[in-house]
Formats: C-alpha cells, sequence, structure tokens
C-alpha cells in the first residue's frame, strides 16, 4: 500500500523541527538564517511557512501520478511503488523539464554548479521510507501535525477531523484529488490559496495530457508510411504512363 | 585568395568573439553565472530560441523533400540542395545549443539506453537524432558527387524515397511534438497560447516556416552568390504557402474561439502584458499571410521576400510566446536574457550564416540554368562569376 504525509496545519505549532530534520537526512546546511528563508531552494526542501500567526508547509507534494517523471525523457526521476518520487542523479542530463512541468514548481536546481548540477527536490525520505523507517519530518514532529501513514488511512482519517471539527477546517483535503492525488495531503483553517497553493489546478493526472497524443505515434508511422509511399506511388505512376504513351510532358526535364 | 575586411565580416567576428565568451562563463562558471534562469524560470532563450525556432527553421526540408519527391512537384527540384543543407545544418546547430542549455551535457546520450517512452523530450530526442541521420544521407549525395565516390552515390541514390517518407514521418513527429511537450502545462502556459490543438500549431506553422525560410534563404543566395533568382519556383512557393497559412489561421482562430479566448484578448485590462505579445505575433502573423494573397505582391522579389520574412518573425516570435511570454505570469517574474544568452544564441545565427556561405561556395548546391548539377564543382567559383556576370546583362 502506498505511503503518505498527512500535514494538519491546526496541529502545528511552527517549531522548524521538521525543516532542521529534512536538511539533517538529506545532508543540508541548516541555521538560523536558513530557518528565515520562507521559499524552497536547493539547500531547503522543505519550508514551514508563517502568514498571519496561520501555517503552512511546502514540500514535494510526491503526487500518485508525477509530471515530473513521466516527462523525465531518461527516467532520472521515479515514482515508487511505495510512494516517494525518488530521483537518479547519475541518469539525469539536465534537461530541467521536470522544474518546467512540476505543477507545484518543486524541483529546484543547483545553478551554480558549472558542470555536474543536481535538481534537488524532498524525495518523501525514499531512503527511510524503503527501510520501514517513517520520513524524518513526521519522525520528529513533536505535535503529530506531520503524520505519515498509508494513504487511503491518512485520507479518512483527514476527512474524519473534518466531519469532526468542521468550524476548525476548510472543506477540502488538499492533495486528495489535485493533479489525479497527491502523497502529501494537506489541512488548513484557512484557504490554501494564502501560501501559495494554486486552487485552480486541474484534477486529472498530469501524464494523460502527453500521453493522449504519445499514445498514437506507434499507429501514425505504419499508416504514414503508407500513405506517403502511395502518394509516391500514384504521382510517378502518371508520370510512367505518359512515358509509355509516347506523351511528352514538358515537366520531365 | 586575398582576404578582405568587410563589414558583415566585422560583425560577424565581434558576435563570434562575444559568443566564445559567453561560452567560456557557461561552461566554467555554469548555468546560473551565464544565463538569467531560476528555480522559478527554468527555460530560456536556449531553448525557447535555440531549440524551438531551431528546429522550426530547419523544417524547409522534409517540406521539400515530400515536396518533390513524394508529390513530384519537379519544377521545385533545383532548391532541394540548398533547402538540404540548411536543414542539415540547423538541426547540427540545435544539437549544439542543446550542449549548453542540458546541466549534463556529457549525459547527453542516456535517452538512447534510459528510454521513457512516456516523456516527449524522449520522443523528441529520438526524432531529431534519427532526423539528423537521415539528413545527412540525403545531404551526403553533395559531398559524394564533390569527391566523385560514384558508388556510395549510388547506393544512397537507390534509398531516397524511402529515406524522404522517414525523413517526412520523422519530422511530423517531432515538429508536432514540440508543442506536445507544452500540453502538460495546463496550469503554466498562459491560456492564451495553451491548447490541446498545440501539436497541430506546432506542426502545421513548421510547414510555412520550412517554405518561408526557402524563400528567404533562395533570395538573399541570390542576392549573395549573384545566382539568378528561381522567381518562378518562389512564386510557387509563395502560393502555397498563402493556402498552409490560410488553414493556420483559421484553424488558429477557432481554437481561440470555442476556448473563450476571443472576448479576453480584445478586452482591455488585466493581461496586457501577455496581451500586447500575443497581437504583435498576430500582427507579423496577418501582415505576411494579407501581403502574399495580392498577386501583385507575392510575385515580385521584394514582396516575396518581404512577406516571407514577416511569416517568419510571426512564428519566431509564437515559438518565444509559447516558451517564455507565456510563461511568465505563473513563474511570478520577468525573464529577459542575460547578455551572454543571447551572445550565445547570436553565435548560433551567426555560425549559421558563415556554414551555408561556405558550403555553398565550395559544394555544388546551386544548379545551372539548365537544370543539371554543375558537372565540375571545382569551377565552381569560375563559373558562378560567369553566371553573375551572365545575370549582369
Amino acid at each position: 500500500m502506498s505511503k503518505a504525509i498527512l500535514y494538519d496545519a491546526t496541529l502545528c505549532i511552527g517549531c522548524k523541527q521538521c525543516e532542521q530534520a529534512c536538511a539533517e537526512n538529506n545532508h543540508l546546511p541548516y541555521d538560523d538564517k536558513i530557518a528565515e528563508e520562507q521559499v524552497q531552494s536547493e539547500h531547503k526542501f522543505t519550508v514551514l511557512l508563517t502568514k498571519n500567526d496561520k501555517f503552512m508547509r511546502r514540500l514535494c507534494m510526491n503526487c500518485e501520478e508525477p509530471a515530473c517523471a513521466s516527462v523525465c525523457p531518461v527516467g532520472a526521476l521515479q515514482k515508487t511503488p511505495l510512494g516517494p518520487v525518488a530521483y537518479d542523479a547519475h541518469k539525469c542530463m539536465g534537461c530541467r523539464y521536470c522544474m518546467a512541468a512540476c505543477p507545484f514548481s518543486v524541483p529546484k536546481y543547483e545553478w551554480n554548479n558549472a558542470l555536474a548540477p543536481k535538481v534537488r527536490k524532498c524525495t518523501m525520505c525514499s531512503d527511510r521510507v524503503a527501510a520501514g523507517k517513517q520520513t524524518a519530518c513526521a519522525d520528529i514532529c513533536p505535535t503529530g501535525a506531520t503524520k505519515f501513514g498509508d494513504r487511503e488511512e491518512l485520507l479518512e482519517e483527514a476527512k474524519k477531523r473534518m466531519r469532526e471539527n468542521p468550524s476548525n477546517y476548510v472543506n477540502h483535503v488538499f492533495g486528495e484529488t489535485e493533479v489525479g492525488g497527491t502523497s502529501v495531503l494537506l489541512l488548513s483553517s484557512v484557504p490554501f490559496d494564502i501560501f501559495g497553493y494554486r486552487t485552480d489546478l486541474v484534477h486529472d493526472p498530469l501524464p494523460l495530457y502527453t500521453y493522449r497524443v504519445l499514445s498514437r505515434i506507434p499507429d501514425f508511422v505504419p499508416l504514414g508510411g503508407v500513405l506517403l509511399g502511395g502518394i509516391w506511388w500514384i504521382t510517378h505512376r502518371r508520370e510512367e504512363v505518359a512515358e509509355k504513351e509516347g506523351k511528352n510532358n514538358g515537366g520531365a526535364r | 585568395m586575398k582576404f578582405k575586411l568587410t563589414f558583415w565580416k566585422v560583425v560577424f567576428f565581434v558576435i563570434m568573439a562575444v559568443g566564445a565568451y559567453g561560452t567560456f562563463v557557461r561552461f566554467v562558471y555554469g548555468l546560473g553565472a551565464s544565463t538569467n534562469l531560476s528555480d522559478q524560470f527554468p527555460w530560456g532563450i536556449w531553448i525557447g530560441f535555440d531549440v524551438l525556432c531551431g528546429v522550426m527553421l530547419a523544417a524547409g526540408g522534409f517540406t521539400l523533400t515530400a515536396a518533390v519527391h513524394i508529390f513530384n512537384i519537379k519544377k521545385l527540384e533545383p532548391i532541394v540542395r540548398p533547402t538540404v543543407l540548411t536543414a542539415f545544418m540547423g538541426y547540427l546547430l540545435v544539437s549544439v545549443a542543446l550542449i549548453y542549455d542540458l546541466g549534463r551535457p556529457y549525459n547527453i546520450w542516456h535517452p538512447l539506453v534510459m528510454r521513457n517512452p512516456h516523456s516527449v523530450m524522449f520522443e523528441v530526442a529520438m526524432c531529431v537524432m534519427l532526423y539528423t541521420m537521415v539528413l545527412s544521407l540525403e545531404f551526403s549525395p553533395i559531398v559524394l558527387e564533390r569527391f566523385k565516390m560514384e558508388k556510395a552515390l549510388r547506393i544512397v541514390r537507390g534509398a531516397l524515397i524511402p529515406l524522404v517518407i522517414l525523413g517526412v514521418l520523422l519530422s511530423t513527429l517531432h515538429q508536432s511534438s514540440l508543442g506536445t511537450m507544452y500540453l502538460i502545462m495546463p496550469n503554466k502556459l498562459h491560456p492564451f497560447w495553451y491548447s490541446p490543438l498545440l501539436p497541430a500549431f506546432f506542426f502545421i506553422s513548421a510547414i510555412a516556416v520550412g517554405l518561408a525560410m526557402t524563400i528567404f534563404e533562395s533570395s538573399l543566395s541570390s542576392k549573395y552568390f549573384h545566382k539568378q533568382l528561381e522567381l518562378p519556383i518562389l512564386q510557387t512557393l509563395g502560393r502555397v504557402l498563402v493556402v498552409v497559412m490560410a488553414v493556420y489561421i483559421i484553424l488558429r482562430f477557432e481554437d481561440l474561439l470555442h476556448r473563450g479566448m476571443l472576448w479576453q484578448i480584445i478586452h482591455p485590462g488585466t493581461h496586457a502584458y501577455e496581451r500586447n505579445l500575443f497581437l504583435l505575433e498576430i500582427a507579423l502573423l496577418a501582415a505576411g499571410f494579407v501581403m502574399l494573397c495580392f498577386r501583385r505582391v507575392r510575385n515580385t522579389p521584394g514582396g516575396l521576400y518581404l512577406s516571407a520574412v514577416l511569416v517568419l518573425l510571426g512564428f519566431v516570435t509564437n515559438r518565444l510566446n509559447v516558451s517564455i511570454t507565456g510563461m511568465e505570469a505563473q513563474a511570478g517574474v520577468r525573464y529577459i536574457p542575460k547578455w551572454t544568452e543571447i551572445g550565445v544564441t547570436a553565435a548560433f545565427v551567426a555560425a549559421g550564416f558563415a556554414i551555408f556561405g561556405t558550403a555553398a561556395k565550395y559544394l555544388p548546391i546551386f544548379e545551372d540554368e539548365h537544370g543539371h548539377s554543375t558537372p565540375d564543382p571545382i569551377k565552381n567559383e569560375v563559373e558562378a562569376e560567369a553566371v553573375a556576370i551572365h545575370a549582369g546583362h
């Protein structure tokens, strides 16, 4: 069963221990200055946003059907069966189509690395999850605001919390259906767009948009080849006939 | 041969020097130092112009080979060679330009072994690679003739029709796929340009640009190499171009109509930046199209040349709008290319002109007035002069 993260902003106290644990697990620097940064970057994979005493996390949504993995020409990004979207820098050729395609603009780049830049993003601790552990951020969270578990169960729990305390939440689990569903589910007491989450996202998996076209190629090739061959045959047959009939068709020079 | 320093040669060397400096900054200090790209805006003019426009401008190769060898329009045969040369050179330049933009260019071969058939980029990579090979074979008779390699020449000529068909198929696929690449960004690309018909738009415009580029380069080389302008041929291309443009414009209009975009474009207010650049694109395309519609304009060398240039500028604007203008609003940043980015791109354009000029001078590309290849290419220069004198009468 696929794993997921449930973040409930109403339980969050803004301690930023998730940020620190994330940095440690990914061998990234972390200090007071980095703690202040409010944007995801090559050295900060998860951010705890603060707006008017309300909190919200940003991290890779680890989509159920990720656009980034679908567009990667070499399969450097992969959706693992357990849920995380993992990245293999050795395969990557640095085309950055993943960055262009991500509906959440999550993947970041090592722009100042001249010859071996990597795409950087939260991978839902794919190494830890593969080893049967929970993500570093969920592991450290002192209030249970960030919870790790099976996606189905977490979704149930999110809905239960909303049912039991409807006044505490906006009536939406962000990530349930966005771009076909994500492995990170968010609950909030204030609208998500305050924190820069787009509320106008499509609800179909994005890879469908390109696959609808790409999947026709295997049929197109033989059909197009025969069509072109046929046109060639017809246009040149006329000429043969004309020649046999001894006509001078003018254009034959 | 004496080396004369002309104005254009000075311009060329200045551009190349800037390009060389840009190359140095790119490969020593990285993409961050050499471009204005950012996490919000990962693709700039090295993708938007060098790749998207580069591939589009090289579309004459498949358009003309299909017209002559498949549709048997013999009249167009004399311009197939220069067009195939432009296409071959275009694809080589695109491949080199890609090395600048890729973060890990030494992994450029990875799509060959690490295939992801769900990726449009994978499909484009394979098609471009295979098509460049096809073009090199279509181009090879020019070189084989020059060195009189009769046996190899016979083999290539025997395989010509299958090669042309393969080239047309591969081109159809990757020209349209450059549009398909943006289909996965319904929430990112501005609705003026995001359309399910993007693959069709990219394909039809590639045909139009293939024709316009052939008119453009034939006009230029007739001026520069003092070749007699094959006006009746170019007029035929102009007539086909009118039809292709009409199809494109109607399809584009219908698409905007059905997606409810027409009112948004006319309506002043929000989207001012996108609207202005959209209108620029449409104005250039419409101006080119309207000029071509008048026979008196289309049939003069100057009118034909100018309308071809307008069509080219219109579609270049279109590609830049899709890849840059249309992506800025969602990114929340304005992207203006750094001077090193512009320098490298300009160097590729200049290199294109220089390679075409050199090849046209030393290889039997232009056929003489009787429709045969120049018999002894070594005498090409002498003959070119003779033709020039002849044309001067």
